[in-house]
Parts: C-alpha cells; structure tokens; sequence
C-alpha cells in the first residue's frame, strides 16, 4: 500500500481515532501513516455490533414476557456468551444456562446474584431489572 | 553487557499498528535501547497464520495472522539479550498494589489486558478479547497514565476500570499480568540474529501441519466453500475472519505491512540487498489481502451477493503468492 492509499474513510466505529498503517512513502521508505478508517473494517465491526443489538432487543422483548430472565439480557449487553459469563462468575456453564430462564433467576439467593453483578460489572439492584 | 536500567525521561508514546509490538517497542525504547515496531515485529518472528477452529472466540474460531500472545515479548529476550520480569497475581489488590509499588519505583511496566473493560477505547470496539497489551507511565490520583500505542496519545484510565481489564475471566484471561524489563543488552541485533529471526518465520509459514501458515489457509479455504450462500450464519462467518484480519491488532494485511518494513530494515541489518525486493513484494500480498477484506466486507453488507467460493478461491491465490514469496525468503537467508 502507498501512503496515499492509506483510507481516511472516516469509519464511525473508530470514533473520531485514527489508526496507525504501514505503507510505502513516495521515497519507497515503509513508514507509519495514521489512518481516519476504512470501509472494509467499519461494515464488519458494524455488523458484529449489530449482530449484539438485534440479539438484545430480541431477549429485552422475551424478558418482558417472562420467558427469560434480565440475567440473559445483561450478558448480551455485556457482549457476553453463557459460557463467558460462567467463566467470569466462576458458576458452572449448565447453571448459568438455568439462570437464564425467569423462574430460576427470580429464586436465586443474594449471593449468586452477588457473582454475576460483578462478573457484569453492574449493581445487584440493575441486574434483576431491564434497563 | 548488561549496563543498569537508566530510562529515557520523560516517557515518549508514539502511535503502532499492534498492541504487542508497539508496547515492547515503546518500552525498550525508553530503556534506551532505540527499536521500531516493526523490528520488534520481525525479530521476534511474529508473523505467521493460524486457523484453529476448536479454539472459539464468542462461538467463532480463531483465525491469527500472528504467533500467540506474548511471543513478541519472548522472542526478543535473545536477540536482544534482554531479560524481563513476568508477574501475575492471585487476586486484584495483590495486582494494583504491585502496579503502584513499581510505578513509585519510577518504572514504565507493560500489562496485558482486555479490550472489553478499557472504557477509552470507542464502544463500538469493545469486545472480549484478552490479550492487549499497554504501557502504565505512571498514576496521577485515581487515575493510571496510560500509554496504549494503537492510540495515537497517550490516555487516563481510571484505576478500577483498568483493574477489571487486568483480571477479566475467559480466553487468554491475563491474570493481571505485568512485565518490565530487567537488564538490557545494549548491542544492536546482529546478522546472524536477523536471519534466524527469518528462518524461523518461513519454517512457520511453511509448516507441515494442517492448520499453520500457508496450509492453514488452505484449510480456511475448504471452510469457507462449503459455507451455505444463504445461510445468515455465513455471513457471520465471513464478517469475522475479516474483523480478526483487519480489527483485531491489525491484522492480515496490517501484519505484512508491518513484515515488510522489517524486511527494508532487515536488508541493512544483515547486509542483504535482496530482502528489500522481497518487502516489495511482500507488499503486493498484502494489498491482496486487503483486496479479499474489501470483497468479502461488500457481501457481507450485502452491496454484493454472498459469494463463498470467490472469497475461497481469492485466499487459495493469497496462499499460493504467500508459498512462493517465504520459499523465496527462505532461499535468501
């Protein structure tokens, strides 16, 4: 790549950093060109942000009908799967899965929600609610 | 050899293109031993590709155009006679008072984190990924100095927060792993040093194993034919091995741009004339990799037909320059 090839497509995932390329100067040295972003990156970072967002307006509606609990809706706005959930909470992945389910989440003890609070980065009181 | 730890001061940040290389850079550059990122790169042989499909990042595999967490670090300890101290900690205060014990001692300390939990990095970057690394230069209140080289300045980031990146759980988890240098050899990297440096990553890029270098596109290839066109998990598929080429780090086409000014350094080095060519080549594979991310980025926004054939048949043509270029590489050392 040449340093005028360097993209400055101005990506909003980035946003407003650049980013260091390497790329080729006019006197053929490979130097370090700061860079506004490209399209390439922002569709794909888009489409993985989006994949979360979908996923989460899909559970925030079954958490309103009780069929899942707010435990699964934070995860997902954590960008979290059950099984880095488990990992971070220390609680064994089959018990996180049951505690994605309403019924089971609403029996659990203080401090099992203690755990996943933190594992989340969030207060107790937040975690047993939709935002 | 090994001459005291006098640092230069003040701590000079200076923007890279990858966490690692740019961390380790930066840090033996303020210990007064001068190096690129790009040397750092090459001379700890980090280039390399690897499709480990049983080794899964929220469900997907990993795909690396580089060699694992940390061996940039450890592959510089011998050419650069340099030694380092690892440490991590059994929990998050053991971590912080260690952090603050070293910076008091004036020292810049690298540590690796989570991206996740690093709460100046945009939003739209934060995802689970363990095993960044940065620069502490020092603490100012309740907030760390923060040298992150993907970032074109330096940054605050407040201490709970870069503690929870410190100690986040799941793949690659850091265990609030911190390392700064112990002695330095003040001799710049020899010949023989650059040429095995080399040697090392054709051997890697040339490997006989299924899933390493250029076989290891391979079998990403056969993958990526037999995905469905129509299936909206393809093109979850498809999005992710281009974030982990163009996102993460830097990725493919980042990483050998990086190998390619190492080779124009590498050339002078070791008195080579021939390896700067190859750096022109080798920018010419990476100008293709960027070639595939642009066409398989337009399917997945769906401005072209999902297509997994093409993209399979675009890598086949990226491994196969790539096979001939370190055959060559490996003749000229």
């Amino acid at each position: 790549m040449d340093i005028d090839a360097v993209p400055q497509e101005g990506n909003a995932t980035l946003a407003g950093h650049r980013k260091a390329m390497y790329a080729r100067a006019t006197d053929g040295r490979i130097v370090i060109a700061a860079s506004r972003g490209w399209e390439a990156e922002e569709i794909v970072t888009a489409h993985a942000v989006s994949a979360f967002d979908k996923q989460a307006a899909l559970v925030r509606e079954r958490v309103e009908r009780g069929a899942a609990s707010p435990l699964e809706y934070w995860m997902i706005a954590r960008r979290m799967d059950a099984a880095l959930l488990a990992q971070a909470s220390g609680i064994f992945g089959w018990r996180v899965r049951r505690h994605l389910r309403a019924d089971r989440f609403a029996r659990l003890p203080a401090r099992t929600l203690a755990r996943y609070a933190d594992a989340l980065g969030l207060p107790v009181a937040t975690l047993v609610r939709l935002p | 050899m090994t001459a005291t730890l006098a640092a230069a001061t003040p701590f000079e940040h200076r923007h890279a293109a990858h966490c690692e290389s740019g961390v380790i850079a930066n840090l033996l550059s303020h210990y007064r031993l001068p190096i690129t990122e790009s040397l750092a790169f090459g001379l700890s042989s980090a280039l390399a590709f690897a499709y480990l499909p049983f080794v899964k990042l929220s469900g997907l595999p990993l795909i690396a155009y580089r060699m694992p967490p940390r061996s940039i670090i450890k592959g510089l300890l011998d050419p650069l006679a340099v030694r380092f101290a690892f440490e991590t900690f059994a929990s998050p205060e053991q971590g912080e008072r260690r952090l603050d014990a070293l910076l008091a001692e004036g020292r810049v300390v690298g540590l690796q984190t989570s991206v996740y939990w690093l709460p100046y990095f945009p939003p739209d970057m934060r995802f689970h990924f363990n095993a960044h690394n940065l620069l502490v230069y020092g603490k100012d209140g309740g907030d760390y100095l923060v040298s992150d080289p993907v970032f074109e300045a330096p940054v605050r980031c407040a201490a709970a927060d870069l503690s929870r990146a410190r100690f986040a759980k799941g793949v690659l988890a850091p265990k609030g792993l911190l390392y700064y240098p112990r002695t330095i050899g003040r001799e710049p990297p020899s010949a023989q040093a650059v040429q095995r440096a080399i040697r090392k990553t054709t051997r890697v890029m040339l490997a006989p194993l299924p899933m390493v270098g250029v076989r290891g596109m391979r079998l990403l290839a056969r993958k990526l034919e037999r995905l469905s066109a129509s299936d909206e998990s393809s093109f979850a598929f498809i999005g992710h091995i281009v974030r982990m080429q163009e996102e993460i780090g830097t990725g493919g086409a980042g990483f050998r741009f990086i190998y390619a000014a190492f080779l124009q350094e590498a050339a002078e080095l070791a008195r080579q004339p021939p390896l700067a060519e190859l750096s022109e080549r080798l920018l010419a594979i990476g100008d293709g990799w960027r070639a595939f991310a642009l066409a398989a980025a337009r399917m997945v926004k769906g401005r072209d037909a999902l297509a997994p054939s093409a993209l399979s048949e675009r890598l086949r043509e990226q491994a196969a320059r790539e096979e001939s270029f370190f055959r060559a590489l490996s003749a000229a050392v």
